[in-house]
């Protein structure tokens, strides 16, 4: 077994040198019974907006208070020791600002040591060790918890999560083993694994309770000195505290293995096999089924150590902070103070596109929202669609009647464009061709006002030319959403020659207060995600085109990692749309983007893969290979990746030359954002980084230095 | 038509009083929030009351911005989870604001308007130094309504030392000092411990627990009074040994109609007889206590004889004793504060007046042989009250001590 108190830590803490430090502060606490509770409070002296994090010298000082306490139980001093963190926060785990600087597998793999015996160290107290939860507990916040005999769970906790596997690690100071022996391995799954991939869901204080991570919940008007009476009466047996998720021999002889099996399967089903964490957890949740604490502790080192000096890990890290703090400050804003209030706004069309726009700006905005087409029986289908989704809201309790009979009030319709008098935004989603847009705008502008802003969600003409008829063109900004419109976070605001600072800063403000994450781009053909996936699906259509059977095709790109391989995103987008996006970009660019007139017979056909009752791909349509068939240059696998990476690295080398956006960071959040893709590509160009594409491609790499992992 | 009814003290309990200002155990601490900590309390040791049923909710301070300000009632009956459909209000009566949220709510009880209501009141001193930010208005000077002095309660104390000569500072002193002690022997029998609701505390060194009173000093000596500073005046007589402290805490009580305590099988602590509150010149404002008092008796028909407990707010010694002189009481008579007063315990100004009927309730349990008891306390720019109860537990045959 590893004994921690043997390894050195002291090169952990020479990089340690502007920790923000979580120190660990004692009170003796007396309670009722006379006995007497030593409480640690974890604190880095910041407010709530810095939660408290563990690093190096944070998890030595918690160490060596826990040895003091060891010391006074033996004394009998004390009866207890309990741990709980600052107002609303227990401990948000790792401190990750310094992943970066983590040299060597052998440093990472101390870290993991470390947190083993700072955590282990609570276990050997002596007296009976508690958690009092009492607020958001995060990764190794939950462990500091998972460490102690008894736990106890603010109601009010902001959130309590093992987010590990959405960054790329896995749950390894303890969490991998401790909480699959606490809670059964079927709610471990789910924690460990299925949450963090969904999206990086979180657990609510009751839910945490319900699966058994807490013994007990309190109210927060009482939290800590309910917990303490709890604690009291758990040291006198007063309270008996019953587990009944805490896993059975049966659990482990006949459901244990079962379920982890169902789960691997199913996570290779969703996401392929590329990305290590979740199936590195799923062995240590495996493994917690049987042999000592101790023996998965190591298992945890080791496996944290692996991911933590890999690419992976890296990538996931930079991606995730692009997502939380690049996304809230978008490169290029211009000044807030700059936006025109937008108090009513005005939708061209009462389409389906339209009418979620209608519904999300009434929604976040909560301004009246005045719908148009070109006849009252479009309009009426449109506030049908419109108050049939307020309904649904209510129905399912997330708005109350009062908010519904507010959101109903704020929504009309018109055929009567006068209406748009008022209106401070008006946006098109009408038919995307240029003269039709033109024309909408140029009628429009006659009825709004001298200020109002006017954008365009097209997604692949250019918005300087839709405004070319505009009096005041310099009112006018691409606004372009992504499909479903109420899910997905990325909207392209598209700045034109002619857009002015008042007008994009009002794009950019609007796009925040429909809780919308907005990147600027130039006014360049498909802006940013439409020319990626543009790209990778010309490649797609080319090497199908040329010979290579769909079945090569659909695999070759599995080593991405991708959420969907091209053919299945071909088709969610339709393969009419997909045919015109290739049609524009080969237009835009003719000597790098390829078009396909296989593509519009297999529109015109209608799919590409069989499909059984379910929805679930059986295979390829007869009817479908046989319209691509005929090609006589096909490519293997290798071929094809190869190409694909290399024509992307050229073609991301040639955005940013062209100032489409103003740096890498943009184009990877646009695709995490916008096309789903994944953490531990980051995005796309540190991937393209590390398989050497971008040096092939241009003979330099997107990150100096690159986002590599360590030996 | 509503029904008068009699009105019970069914229950009180507080939070322990600390030390105001930086070093105090509740610098971290809202005020709101040691309301809403009592009030938590109060309602889990009650079991039996019904949320829903609580009529108003009446929360005293004096300085009601803040932390203390927006409706305390209101606001802190919403923190501790009462129903929506419970309603509250704040009161304002300097050092008897918690003495007047009883009487005020005892009041429409008594009128059939409510049966069951909570009562109580908070100061914390620390965040709000007594008269911070208050504008008086300059007619009070100019037209000298009250000389300046009035303003200051340090003052005022010091001028019952000049109207009475025989209050010298040396018993003045001697009545702290029996204020300390009683105060530890009090919690050495642990008549204390039961009523006060702990708090968790953050400081610096983390979270704690305050389970007793900060202010008490049980190694007080006369020697140690006799060499204190007299701030107020040189070579006066008031010093920080012989008066109450700057304090934090909040206390809340139960009220019900006889009825209601009834039907939902509540504890009856003790019964209200009568209650006063009187006006005397704001200068000695210390002394209010005797004519409210003398009010209070006389409502009720009884004289001070009839009364066998007193507890009495220790805003200063010398005001106490006051009290005591006018009414031919002595300074060590044993019916008076017998677990000690605001001179050990503290005194956070609005929430007093339900400390005192929280000991004089656990005093009623321990003296069947008592009838009647009274609290009553001083008021800043001259006032007194004084409410007088009657003992549940009275038992003609018990043996007089």
């Amino acid at each position: 077994m590893t004994d921690y108190s043997t390894i050195d830590f002291s090169d952990l803490e020479a990089l340690s040198a502007d920790e923000v430090v979580t120190h660990s502060y004692v009170r003796d606490v007396p309670l009722k019974s006379g006995k007497t509770l030593a409480l640690i409070t974890l604190d880095n002296g910041r407010d709530h907006t810095r939660p408290s994090t563990l690093g190096p010298l944070g998890l030595l000082e918690y160490q060596k208070t826990l040895e003091s306490l060891k010391a006074r139980a033996a004394a009998g001093e004390i009866h207890a020791v309990a741990v709980t963190g600052k107002p609303y926060i227990l401990a948000a785990g790792a401190d990750l600002s310094r992943v970066g600087d983590i040299p060597s597998r052998d440093a990472a793999k101390k870290m993991a040591q470390l947190g083993h015996w700072a955590f282990g160290t609570m276990k050997q107290i002596g007296v009976p060790s508690f958690a009092f939860i009492n607020g958001l507990a995060l990764g190794g916040g939950v462990e500091v918890a998972l460490a102690a005999d008894y736990r106890t769970i603010d109601s009010s906790a902001a959130a309590v999560a093992l987010p590990e596997v959405f960054l790329g690690i896995i749950p390894g100071w303890g969490g991998a083993y401790l909480l699959p022996n606490l809670i059964g391995i079927e709610n471990a799954l789910k924690v460990v694994i299925e949450n963090p991939l969904k999206n990086n869901r979180t657990l609510k204080a009751k839910d945490a309770f319900e699966l058994g991570i807490a013994d007990a919940i309190f109210s927060p008007s009482n939290y800590l000195e309910d917990s303490l009476n709890w604690a009291d009466g758990v040291l006198s047996g007063a309270v008996k505290v019953k587990r009944s998720n805490e896993p059975g021999k049966v659990e482990r002889l006949v459901k244990w293995d079962a379920a982890v099996g169902i789960a691997r399967k199913m996570l290779e089903s969703r996401i392929g096999t590329v990305a290590k964490s979740p199936y590195r957890a799923l062995d240590l949740l495996k493994a917690a089924k049987s042999g000592t604490a101790e023996e998965g502790f190591e298992r945890e080192d080791e496996a944290l150590a692996d991911l933590i000096a890999g690419d992976q890990f890296r990538a996931s890290i930079y991606a995730f902070d692009l997502v939380q703090k690049r996304a809230k400050r978008p490169a290029g804003a211009p000044d807030k103070a700059l936006a025109k209030p937008v108090t009513k706004v005005g939708i061209i069309g009462a389409g389906l596109m339209a009418s979620q726009f209608a519904l999300l700006f009434v929604r976040r905005l909560q301004v009246p929202v005045v719908i148009t087409d070109l006849d009252q029986s479009r309009v009426d289908k449109g506030l049908d669609y419109i108050r049939g989704e307020i309904a649904t809201l209510l129905g399912k309790g997330r708005i109350s009647q009062d908010e519904s009979n507010r959101l109903n009030a704020l929504v009309s319709g018109t055929t009567d464009k006068a209406d748009f008098n008022d209106a401070d935004w008006v946006i098109e989603a009408v038919f995307e061709e240029l003269r039709v847009k033109q024309d909408v705008f140029a009628e429009i502008e006659k009825h709004v006002s001298e200020t109002a802003v006017l954008a365009t969600n097209t997604s692949s003409l250019s918005v300087e030319q839709i405004g070319a008829k505009l009096a005041h063109p310099e009112r006018l900004v691409g606004f372009h959403f992504f499909n479903p419109v109420a899910v997905m976070p990325l909207i392209e605001v598209v700045n034109t020659p002619a857009t002015d600072e008042a007008t994009l800063s009002t794009a950019m403000v609007v796009a925040k207060n429909l809780k919308k994450n907005a990147v600027i781009t130039r006014d360049t053909p498909g802006f940013v995600v439409n020319r990626i996936l543009a790209k990778v699906l010309g490649e797609a259509m080319h090497a199908v085109d040329t010979g290579t059977p769909f079945e090569v095709m659909n695999r070759a790109l599995d080593p991405f990692g991708l959420p969907m391989t091209p053919f299945e995103l071909l088709e969610l987008v339709g393969l009419k749309v997909g045919a015109h996006v290739l049609d524009t970009h080969h237009a835009a660019f003719p000597e790098r983007f390829f078009e396909s007139a296989n593509l519009h017979a297999l529109a015109e056909h209608g799919k590409i893969f069989d499909r059984d009752g379910k929805g679930k791909i059986t295979g390829f349509d007869k009817k479908a290979v046989k319209i691509v068939s005929g090609g006589t240059t096909p490519m293997t696998e290798e071929e094809i990746l190869r190409r694909v990476e290399d024509g992307l690295a050229d073609e991301v080398h040639r955005m940013l030359e062209d100032d489409v956006v103003h740096a890498a960071e943009d184009i990877d959040l646009c695709l995490i954002l916008g096309a789903g893709y994944p953490f531990q590509m980051g995005g796309l160009t540190p991937y393209l980084d590390r398989v050497g594409a971008s040096q092939r491609a241009f003979g330099g790499t997107f990150h100096t230095p690159p986002i590599v992992g360590v030996d | 038509m509503a029904e008068r009814s009699e009105v019970v003290f069914v229950d009180g309990v507080r939070t322990p009083f600390g030390r105001a200002g930086e070093k105090g155990m509740y610098w971290q601490t809202r005020a709101d929030d040691l309301v809403v900590k009592a009030m938590t309390g109060l309602l889990e040791r009650n079991p039996n009351v019904p949320k829903d049923r609580i009529d108003d909710v009446a929360i005293a301070a004096t300085t009601q911005t803040g932390d203390q300000g927006l409706t305390l009632g209101r606001t802190t009956a919403l923190l501790a989870g009462l129903p929506q459909s419970v309603p509250g209000f704040a009161i304002d009566r300097m050092c008897a604001g918690a003495m007047t949220s009883v009487t005020t709510l005892a009041g429409g009880i008594a009128f059939g308007a409510y049966d069951l209501v909570i009562a109580g009141g908070v100061e914390h001193m620390g965040r709000h130094p007594m008269g911070f930010d208050a504008d008086p208005n300059p007619r009070f000077l100019a037209e000298r309504l009250v000389s300046g002095e009035a303003l200051n309660m340090g003052n005022t104390a010091e001028r019952i030392h000049d109207r009475f000569p025989q209050l010298t500072k040396e018993r003045s002193d001697r009545y702290a000092l029996r204020s300390q002690q009683k105060v530890a022997a009090a919690y050495e029998a642990g008549k204390i411990q039961p009523d006060l609701v702990p708090v968790a505390v953050r400081s610096a060194a983390g979270w704690g627990l305050a389970t007793r009173d900060e202010a008490p000093r049980p190694e007080t000596t006369m020697e140690g009074l006799a060499g204190l500073r007299t701030p107020f005046r040189p070579h006066g007589r008031v010093t920080a040994g012989n008066s109450s402290g700057l304090n934090d805490g909040a206390t809340v009580s139960l009220l019900a109609s006889a009825d209601t305590a009834n039907e939902l099988g509540l504890s009856v602590k003790m019964k209200l007889v009568s209650f006063a509150f009187a006006g005397v010149e704001p200068e000695i404002m210390g002394i209010g206590p005797v004519p409210s008092t003398e009010k209070a008796l006389r409502k009720a028909g009884l004289s001070i004889d009839d009364i066998g407990l007193f507890e009495l707010n220790e805003a200063f010694a010398v005001q106490v004793l006051s009290f005591l002189d006018h009414f031919g009481i002595d300074d060590d008579d044993a019916r008076v504060n017998e677990y000690g007063g605001a001179i050990a315990i503290g005194h956070p100004l609005a929430s007093s007046g339900v400390r005192l009927m929280i000991q004089l309730a656990r005093q009623f349990e321990e003296h069947p042989e008592v009838r009647y008891g009274l609290t009553a306390m001083c008021v800043g720019l001259g006032q007194g009250g004084t409410v007088i109860w009657e003992n549940p537990n009275w038992n003609k045959k018990a043996k007089k001590r």
